[in-house]
């Protein structure tokens, strides 16, 4: 089933990719963003931060051209560890398609619940993203932000463990408005997304439970500091939904430092909070992604 | 046959009238081309003052920003992503007009008298890649020049509204 859906997904890419770079020429140039401004990957696979999804197209093209990203990212926490790789397109710095496939291995929570040692949950994130207007670089005698709308299907491979803990579904759509500026005379990236949303733990653990099953509202801020071209220092924080009887979530929160190497090459390392996940409290720990682009 | 004739008297009056036109500006200084007459205007160098004196200073002054200028134009010209763009330019009039345009945005006591920045690049097709190569390479020029990062980006937010009327293509 997720294979299948891999294959859809594919030829959704090739489908859209096709048309727009023959519409283009195949002259169209690669790069010439600036350093950072493509953001990073978020463990959804959307262009942002490490946890928020900002406004910022992803890839290293210009309007003139098509770019991309590839990440893989892990988080260490005391009892259980996740990590996520993904692929993303931008077009034109205007719209961005991604694919990211995240795990979250139990470790030993696993067999204590008696699902087995290392039981792991594994979703498919897909994502678009489209820019509305605004621009967060250029556009700095006005205080108004870029502004993007995304969304992002996910998809659960643990339907018969999330119906026993009381989630509704195994796949769920996330639908959010992200407006993201630098604040270029003060240094300053800043960043306020608002997402509908049903699932739990991002869909980790299915989407809708018993305490609720509605579309929610959660906010994600982030704020960057620029130290110079090449490190951004910051902090996110992520209002999350609370679904689920057995396994009360809380909000999630990091603190960052994004490196570009180069061009091509993002190293994020940051602290996160992610709180209660499955009724183990205080899962803090430390969150590193790399990032390669074109 | 008549009209046609007329038409080729009229576009060659056309022509060296706009040549007759063209004169060094009185700001004008020696190895500088001529060009075509414009209104001077501080209005022209495309951004207001920065109004902290603190910048103008950090910037080392009028003499801080020459360096920069010429840090500048020394990386552009061999920057193989643009130095094509500046090959028929008049350089010592792109330096005297950058520097003024500079030293005015920085607060300092300068006027600009070069033309806006519209009609500056028009012609040049330059895309937003090639504008951030000279962003780049501005900021290279003010790292040389020991410029806080912070700083180099209260001018850079001046700057960067101006892609707006340098970026055509
Ligand atoms: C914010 C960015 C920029 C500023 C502040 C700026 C400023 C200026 C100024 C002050 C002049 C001279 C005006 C005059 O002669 O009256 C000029 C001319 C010129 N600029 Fe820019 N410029 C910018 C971006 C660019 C970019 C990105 C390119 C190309 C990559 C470029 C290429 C040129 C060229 C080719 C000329 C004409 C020189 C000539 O005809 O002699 N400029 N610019």
């Amino acid at each position: 089933m997720a294979f299948r859906k891999q294959w859809v997904a594919a030829l959704v890419l090739a489908g859209l990719a096709g048309p727009s770079a023959l519409a283009n020429g195949w002259s169209d140039e690669w790069g010439g963003k600036l350093l950072l401004t493509r953001g990073i990957s978020t463990v959804e696979g959307a262009g942002g931060g490490g946890l928020a999804s900002w406004a910022l197209i992803t890839g290293n093209e210009t309007e003139r051209g098509i770019g991309g990203t590839a990440h893989a990212s892990w988080v260490e926490l005391p009892d259980y560890s996740f990590s996520a790789q993904g692929v993303a397109l931008g077009f034109h710095d205007r719209f961005e398609l991604s694919y990211t496939r995240q795990a979250f291995d139990t470790e030993a929570v696993g067999a204590a619940l008696g699902l087995g040692q290392g039981f792991t949950f594994e979703q498919d994130v897909f994502g678009a993203k489209l820019r509305l207007f605004g621009d967060a670089v250029y556009d700095q005698d006005s205080w108004l932000p870029q502004i993007a709308a995304g969304v992002q299907y996910k998809v659960n491979n643990q339907s018969a463990v999330l119906n026993a803990i009381g989630a509704q579904d195994d796949e769920g759509v996330d639908l959010y408005l992200a407006a993201t500026k630098l604040y270029l005379d003060r240094s300053l990236l800043l960043n306020a997304t608002v997402r509908a949303t049903r699932a739990n733990q991002l869909g980790i653990l299915g989407f809708g439970g018993d305490l609720e099953d509605d579309y929610q509202w959660a906010g994600e801020f982030s704020a960057g500091y620029l130290v110079n071209r090449r490190l951004l220092i910051g902090a996110e924080y992520r209002f999350k939904p609370d679904n689920l009887g057995l396994a009360g979530e809380d909000d999630w929160l990091d603190v960052f430092a994004a490196w570009a190497v180069n061009e091509h090459l993002t190293l994020t390392a940051a602290y996160v909070d992610l709180g209660s996940i499955v009724t183990f409290e205080d899962q803090r720990g430390l969150y590193f992604s790399i990032q390669a682009g074109f | 046959m008549i009209r046609s004739l007329l038409l080729a008297g009229l576009f060659s009056a056309g022509l060296s009238a706009a040549a007759l036109a063209q004169s060094h500006p009185p700001h004008a200084q020696p190895g500088e081309l001529e060009v075509d007459p414009y209104t001077v205007s501080d209005a022209n160098a495309g951004a207001d003052p920065i109004e902290d004196a603190d910048v103008f200073v950090a910037f080392g002054g009028e003499a801080g920003i020459a360096r920069v200028v010429d840090g500048l134009l020394e990386r552009v010209r061999e920057d193989e992503r643009i130095e094509g763009i500046f090959r028929a330019s008049d350089w010592p009039r792109l330096r005297r007009t950058l520097i003024e345009q500079f030293c005015y945005i920085l607060g300092g006591p300068c006027t600009y008298t070069g033309r806006d920045m519209a009609s500056v690049h028009r012609d040049h097709g330059i895309t937003t890649r090639e504008f951030n190569a000279l962003v780049e390479n501005l900021q290279d020029a003010m790292d040389a020049e020991g410029i806080p990062f912070a700083l180099q980006n209260r001018l850079l937010a001046r700057l960067a509204p101006m892609h707006r009327d340098v970026v055509t293509r």
